[in-house]
């Protein structure tokens, strides 16, 4: 009785402008002066994840890609490294988001560890091709703390939409 | 009839789709930028667009770097001004000779008929922030194209040579460690006048000295200046110093590990110095024009 020990609460309707504040919160995280800490998790690949997985038909490639460009230009990055690598998180949540969903929070944090794992392995190949040297094992921490964060981000990106106008106890919305 | 699926159906072309068509453009960007640097239009337009995001986010940095300063106690300041005022004191005797010596400096040069070494203009900038690309070792500085910052100027900070510039926007520009992996320098060792090409890449932000003879006179903590052959950096520079020297016989070159002098870790204050400033290229006597055609015959024959 799975359904019995996890209840499933329906969801009022996301906010497009919540969508686009959080994404620009993520932004603004990413584009800190961080002094070459190594391990900085990419918040706004988390959250592009999240958005991805749970709104698939507000949040797609396109925005990822454009977010992409954005993170480039500001990094000082090679020019679509985080675009090809977003468009591809973006279709890997599109593509597991009807599943990812019935498990539990910490199984969810491991299918994200997947998908940003292989962001960056692929962001890595691209560098090393373009001429890049290797920049430590630490470059993949990010990954793992993103995915430790993907239970305390979930909750507060889906707190607006718990929210109900009316409150009722007897009510599953 | 066509069976259409209703308009609220409809979800436009399949992810996978998508995906192929976002990919080959970002691929195609990636081409642009890395092998022909035709990418340079794109990232000016979308540098303007994240500027504002980016000065927000340098907002919390300056609030807190402004409260710090608000706190910072007047003991620490009086100490930082002792220790500036006993600093300057101790420059003082040489700054004082060093107009003497320059005026005996161009007055020999001129004996020698040497070019005469003309004063750099220099552009005062702080750093931003150190770029968050793990790949590469940049920072960004305040200055850009507005303060005639160009690509290519070389950057000091009051101990030694940063890096040089190598991408300028509107309001700021990126300068390239010396510590990257694509960075070179021409050097002279101060002791004996030995001139080398120290390289970035080498693990922990230190230089590589590649190319030395196993035998070269080189010395653990010698100090390396630079020696401005390549009409980049001014001569003199102080650059970095010897930390570890490996002699293997097995190969024809030693390994030479240098560590920067300068450090980004320390200060925000930089110096943009120009490179305008550099002597027109002399003369030459023969004028090779004329030579070009008798070659090109000379070729047809054979």
């Amino acid at each position: 009785m799975a359904i019995q020990e996890h209840p499933q609460h329906i969801l009022l309707p996301a906010k497009v402008s919540f969508i686009v504040l959080t994404i620009a919160l993520a932004l603004l995280f990413n584009l800190l002066p961080w002094r070459n800490t190594a391990g900085v998790p990419d918040l706004t690949a988390a959250v592009l994840a999240f958005w991805c997985i749970h709104q698939p038909r507000k949040v797609g490639i396109g925005i990822a890609w454009t977010l992409g460009l954005l993170l480039d230009v500001g990094n000082d990055a090679l020019i679509g490294q985080h675009a090809l690598g977003y468009s591809v998180l973006a279709f890997l949540a599109l593509a597991v988001h009807r599943r990812i969903l019935w498990f539990p929070l910490w199984q969810q944090a491991l299918h994200l560890l997947l998908l940003l794992l292989s962001t960056q392995l692929l962001t890595l190949a691209i560098r090393i091709v373009a001429g890049a040297s290797f920049p430590g094992w630490t470059y993949f921490a990010g990954s793992f703390i993103c995915a430790a964060l993907w239970p305390v981000l979930s909750f507060l990106l889906l707190l607006p939409q718990r929210q109900a106008e009316l409150k009722d106890e007897n009510r599953p919305i | 009839m066509e069976h259409q699926p209703p308009p609220f159906f409809n979800r436009g072309p399949a992810p996978l789709v998508r995906l192929v068509f976002f990919v080959s453009i970002a691929v195609l960007l990636m081409v642009l930028d890395a092998r022909f640097r035709y990418a340079e239009s794109v990232r000016q337009v979308v540098a303007l667009a994240a500027y504002p995001i980016q000065r927000v986010a340098m907002a919390p940095v300056d609030l807190f770097h402004a409260v710090a300063n608000y706190f910072g106690s007047t003991a620490a300041l009086h100490e930082e001004n002792a220790a500036l005022k006993a600093k300057q004191l101790r420059a003082a005797p040489e700054l004082l000779q060093l107009q003497s010596l320059q005026e005996e400096n161009k007055q020999l040069r001129r004996l020698l008929e040497a070019q005469e070494r003309l004063p750099s203009k220099s552009v005062f900038a702080e750093i931003l922030y150190a770029g968050r690309d793990p790949f590469s070792r940049k920072v960004v500085i305040d200055k850009g194209s507005q303060s005639s910052i160009q690509a290519g100027q070389p950057v000091i900070d009051d101990v030694g040579v940063i890096g040089q510039v190598t991408r300028v926007y509107l309001l700021m520009s990126e300068v390239t460690l010396l510590s990257d992996k694509d960075q070179a320098i021409p050097l002279q060792v101060l002791r004996n006048g030995l001139r080398a090409v120290a390289y970035g890449g080498a693990e922990g932000g230190m230089l590589d000295l590649r190319f030395m003879a196993a035998n070269a006179d080189i010395r653990n903590g010698d100090t390396l200046v630079t020696s401005g052959i390549d009409g980049t950096y001014p001569p003199g520079l102080p650059v970095a110093t010897v930390a570890r020297i490996e002699r293997d016989a097995a190969y024809a070159f030693a390994k030479i590990y240098l560590t920067p002098t300068a450090g980004t870790d320390r200060y925000r204050q930089v110096l943009v110095l120009s490179n305008e400033a550099k002597a027109p290229p002399p003369v030459e006597a023969e004028q090779p024009v004329k030579k070009s055609p008798k070659t090109k015959r000379a070729r047809k024959r054979d």
